[in-house]
């Protein structure tokens, strides 16, 4: 029996080197990168600018004026009208994700200033059930937009969803008329609509007020589309062509207005509104 | 065409067909066996509305779906006289799974546009199984402002098991086809009566389907997904469809209750393929009853109470500042 036990330096160097959860590899670039410096650097990758996903209270940090934020319906919540049975309930579902995020539902909306432009704004946070939109969201959003309306503001809607939210059933379906209805409304004030789409932007959310916006906006890279490209690929037994639903291909088939980088967002809207908000 | 039986029809079919041999015995050896065909008769009644009072939401789902349920453009010849087809979107082209033009139902002179599926193979081909893509979307729009500009009424029947998932739909912008429709119905100065008549697929059924009256045949669908596409994500398997349409809520009578559709429209027993003329009929009936209301509405207070319908759909809690801040 050996007097010493031979040290394992491998499994200990490993785990100094990398805690769980401190370094991300980008996708872009294989680059490793520390969760601070992305973090400080907007979520985008040094090396490549691969854009990295944001939570929604990150994304309104970078794009509003400091302490401009004005939440509404902060305490919205999500119920279960279906008494919804699958492998897991939808109670479960949303306790898991409210813990998990520290949000109650999938959006956060409310006022702000960008360079000092009144806004109303919504953001999407894919972490809440991949965004998907329930009654709740599409509540939250009829509202913002109807605020916009009667207090004469541009509306500005930061979208990411995997679409409509199944536990819900045709409720959540109907959240995209009610959604696209309170926008026509805001149209026919004359006020302008910014839809900006991140990754992934599909489904439900993708047929219905993120491609009603007087300009769309898109971040580089992000997935945009109707279906699936699984299910794509599965009815039409076709290839799809390189870059199928990105941005990217988006903006090549004269679907969007632009693709901007996330750091140049913030004065692009305010661009934008100088010329399309309404003059006080 | 012969009626092929759904699965949980079979008893029911196969009765039927030993009771025409109890009677083509009786006629062939001259014997009275009227008690005997009298008390099978009385059976298959009695199984019948067994059957069809209480289908679960999948057998609904599969009558839906049937091959001989009359599809769109049969209302159009039945329901409806003097069918004028329009074709196209005037940019792109004229898309076969959303026939469209104008038509007559009682004095009402409209707009029609709806989806169409295809009987059999080659006319499936011709109207893609009725998945519409952006240019059929495109083309109701065109077709609904025709309706505005003419003072008619825009009817829209849905049968689609969704909008069509492919590459030339995506590059032509499917998504926006739908969106510009939901946003442009709701506004849309004329009066609007959508009719769930088979499956209502998703986007792509309420892509036509923002009306001020809508109406579903008793056994049509209306769902966020299909049940296989829900059973395949919850479920991780398509096996469990059933499950899925029980859990989704999608049947005509489920979404009365929840308030998302205005009015069943009953189907004759067994479903709408076993009598299509009495389906037209009522159709006719349900449809004309709606539009001497709507049209007589004075137009702000039609798309006021349009807007207000809508505005209401979904169920939340913790709404402690009911308008904003």
């Amino acid at each position: 029996m050996p007097i010493f036990k031979k040290p394992d330096f491998r499994s200990e160097s490993k785990k100094r080197d990398m805690p769980e959860g401190l370094f991300q590899k980008c996708p872009g670039c294989g680059e490793v990168i520390h969760h601070l410096a992305l973090a400080e650097n907007q979520r985008i990758c040094p090396k490549c600018d691969f854009h990295f996903s944001q939570t929604a209270r990150e994304r309104l940090e970078h794009l509003l004026d400091p302490e401009s934020f004005e939440e509404h319906d902060a305490q919205m919540v999500s119920v279960d009208t279906l008494k919804f049975k699958g492998m897991a309930t939808y109670t479960d579902r949303l306790k898991t994700y409210q813990k998990k995020t520290g949000l109650k539902d999938a959006v956060i909306t409310g006022t702000g200033k960008i360079e000092a432009l009144p806004v109303a704004i919504a953001v999407m946070d894919f972490n809440f059930i991949a965004a998907t939109m329930g009654s709740v969201v599409g509540e939250k959003l009829a509202r913002i937009v109807e605020t916009g309306t009667s207090e004469r503001l541009p509306v500005i809607i930061i979208s990411a969803s995997g679409g409509a939210r199944m536990y819900e059933g045709a409720l959540s379906l109907m959240q995209m008329a009610k959604t696209c209805g309170a926008l026509a409304l805001h149209a026919q004030a004359k006020l302008p609509y910014i839809s900006i789409l991140t990754h992934p932007t599909t489904g439900g959310v993708s047929a219905s007020f993120a491609t009603v916006g007087d300009v769309i906006l898109a971040e580089p890279k992000a997935m945009i589309g109707f279906a699936g490209p699984r299910v794509i690929r599965e009815t039409t037994h076709q290839d799809l062509p390189p870059n199928f639903q990105t941005a990217e291909f988006l903006e090549e088939h004269g679907l969007i207005d632009m693709i901007v980088h996330r750091k140049k967002m913030r004065s692009t809207i305010a661009d934008l509104l100088k010329y399309l908000a309404p003059k006080k | 065409m012969k009626l092929q039986p759904l699965d949980f029809e079979k008893p029911i079919f196969e009765l039927e067909r030993k009771l025409e041999d109890l009677k083509r015995h009786s006629r062939a050896q001259d014997i009275n066996l009227d008690p005997e065909v009298k008390r099978m008769q009385a059976k298959i009644e009695e199984m019948k509305r067994e059957t069809y009072d209480k289908l679960t939401a999948w057998q609904r789902v599969q009558i839906a779906r049937h091959p001989q349920r009359p599809y769109t453009l049969d209302y159009f010849s039945s329901a409806f006289t003097d069918f004028i087809e329009l074709h196209g979107d005037r940019l792109f082209g004229d898309d076969k799974a959303m026939p469209a033009g104008l038509a007559t139902i009682g004095d009402h002179r409209c707009v029609v546009v709806g989806h169409q599926k295809g009987r059999e193979l080659k006319e499936n081909l011709k109207r893609n199984f009725g998945s519409a893509h952006p240019e059929g979307y495109r083309k109701a729009l065109r077709m609904m402002r025709l309706g505005e500009k003419f003072g008619l009424p825009v009817i829209a029947l849905i049968d689609t098991p969704g909008a069509y998932p492919g590459v030339g739909a995506e590059e032509r912008h499917i998504s926006e086809a739908i969106a510009v429709n939901l946003r442009e119905m709701m506004v849309l100065k004329t009066p609007i009566i959508s009719v769930v008549i088979g499956e209502g697929g998703s986007g792509g059924a309420l892509g036509i389907g923002v009306a001020d009256r809508v109406l579903m045949l008793e056994n049509a669908y209306y769902s966020v997904i299909s049940p296989e596409g829900c059973a395949a994500i919850l479920w991780k398997h398509r096996s469990h469809a059933p499950e899925a349409a029980e859990a989704l809520k999608l049947t005509a009578r489920d979404l009365e209750e929840l308030k998302l559709i205005d009015e069943v429209i009953p189907e004759p027993l067994g479903g709408a393929h076993q009598d299509h003329e009495q389906t037209a009929t009522i159709l006719k009936k349900t449809i004309v009853k709606h539009l001497k209301k709507l049209t007589e509405m004075p137009i702000e207070k039609l798309l006021a109470q349009r807007y207000a319908k809508f505005r209401k759909m979904g169920e939340f809690a913790g709404d402690v500042s009911k308008n904003g801040t």
